[in-house]
């Protein structure tokens, strides 16, 4: 990070563990319920978020002395609305196939309570360099435990890893199917990622006291 | 001391310009990418088309259309006839496949008679009727093309989603759901439209048997796979006709 400050580089670093928005701050967690059922979605989810909050939190930042606060909220959904479109319909006429991939996306990147979140709380406060560093570092950390979920599930669920059939073939017998392991099919459902997040959240917390709120 | 952009003009002044502005920059985007936009959608449908027929470029486990830049001459190529059936009559139409299942669809409620495209494909000495079919997913449109000989056994599928859940209904898309139609019967034993169920307690998992109208559903997906067996039964049956009209 020699191209960084100390705080810059603490900007993209925090949100990785101490400042997690998932486990710490608690948002984007309804799509990290929704799409982490396997691996894939997870990464092309994590990646399209990066992109869209880095430059989100760019023109929210350029912006930021002329919103009207009594209508803040509106204009931050009009911006990110907006930029996903605009990237979808590019993304349509120039790249078609991965357009089709990413398309049942865009519906959760628009309503994702992280992007929302870290407008409202870093972008409409700080400059554009600093605003798209916290874009980054929020959407990687988002990425990591989307990631480590969407692992777990694919892996427990289903058996493979990214399409890859990684324990064998459950109806053919093979790999660890011959002595009798079945996948878990509740792995693949929405409160399975709820418990997934929690352990992850408790594993955090239990390493690092620091982060346990005082009642 | 009031700020400046918390007065009311100002709020409403900014909301109008805002409105404005992104309305003009959405409505100029889409406008100018419209034309490429159409292009893909239209090679995509021939690519769907000649992939129910097994016209495409499938490694061992996933689904492979051919490239975009030899579609046109292959579609050329394999779909020897498209044919539009409207109500008893089944006459010639070379621009078949641009006729839009879902507008054809909401004709149908209001009580217009729909219009069919099937499109004739020829391989090694096979003929293929394809067909498109549309329905409703869990959370959006899901649509496919299939593949079928005379007897109505269908010999391809492809399935595709607008935005069914990834990892769940979006698996719809995947050949091991798609690969498991392949063979199997819309008839049943004494001639009559059955259709294909996407079961869940078909007791079948490797789905050899061809001929029970059932093939293996997807955990975690009943919605989506309701949406695949209504699409099924809903659409094909009316080709019904058609197909018999073959084997008078």
């Amino acid at each position: 990070m020699g191209l960084l400050s100390k705080k810059d580089s603490k900007l993209i670093l925090d949100p990785l563990a101490d400042n997690n928005p998932i486990t710490i701050q608690v948002l984007g967690i309804c799509s990290a319920l929704a799409i982490t059922a396997e691996l894939k979605a997870s990464i092309v989810m994590s990646i399209s978020v990066l992109f869209v909050l880095g430059l989100g939190n760019v023109v929210i930042s350029l912006i930021r002395n002329i919103i009207p606060s009594k209508i803040r909220i509106i204009v931050q959904l009009t911006v990110v609305a907006a930029l996903v479109i605009i990237v979808d319909l590019v993304l349509k006429a120039f790249a078609y196939e991965l357009s089709k991939t990413l398309s049942v996306f865009v519906g959760l990147i628009i309503t994702n309570c992280i992007i929302m979140g870290r407008f409202e709380a870093f972008a409409l406060g700080n400059g554009p360099w600093k605003s798209f560093l916290d874009g980054i570092g929020n959407s990687l950390g988002y990425g990591v435990i989307l990631i480590i979920v969407g692992f777990f599930r694919e892996l427990l669920g289903s058996g493979t890893l990214l399409g890859y059939k990684v324990l064998g073939d459950p109806i053919e017998k093979t790999g660890v199917y011959a002595i009798g392991y079945e996948n878990n099919g509740f792995m693949l459902l929405s409160p399975m990622a709820l418990i997934v997040v929690g352990i992850i959240i408790w594993v955090q917390r239990s390493r690092n006291s620091a982060l346990i709120e005082d009642h | 001391m009031e700020n400046r952009t918390d007065k009311n003009t100002y709020t409403l002044l900014f909301a109008v310009a805002m409105v404005v502005l992104v309305g003009a920059l959405l409505a100029f985007t889409s406008s100018t990418l419209a034309p490429n936009i159409k292009t893909n959608k239209e090679l995509e449908k021939q690519q769907n088309i000649l992939y129910a027929m097994g016209v495409n470029e499938n490694d061992e486990s996933s689904a492979v259309f051919v490239s975009t830049d030899r579609v046109e001459s292959l579609f050329k190529e394999y779909i020897t006839k498209q044919l539009e059936v409207q109500g008893g009559a089944v006459k010639k139409n070379n621009q078949a496949f641009l006729i839009d299942v879902k507008k054809e669809q909401a004709n149908a409620k209001s009580g217009r008679v729909r219009k069919l495209p099937v499109f004739i494909g020829e391989k090694d000495g096979k003929t293929y009727h394809i067909v498109p079919i549309r329905g409703k997913g869990l959370w959006d449109a899901i649509w496919g093309y299939v593949a079928m000989d005379d007897q109505m056994v269908i010999q391809g599928a492809i399935f595709d989603h607008k935005g069914e859940t990834p990892g769940l209904g979006a698996n719809i898309k995947q050949r091991f759901f798609m690969d498991d139609f392949v063979g199997e019967h819309l008839l049943d034993v004494s001639g009559n439209f059955k259709g294909i169920t996407v079961s869940k307690s078909n007791a079948d998992p490797k789905n050899d048997d061809k001929t029970d109208n059932e093939v293996d559903a997807i955990a975690g997906a009943t919605i989506t796979g309701d949406g695949v067996s209504a699409m099924i039964k809903s659409d094909l049956k009316l080709y019904l006709p058609y197909f018999k009209s073959l084997n008078n």
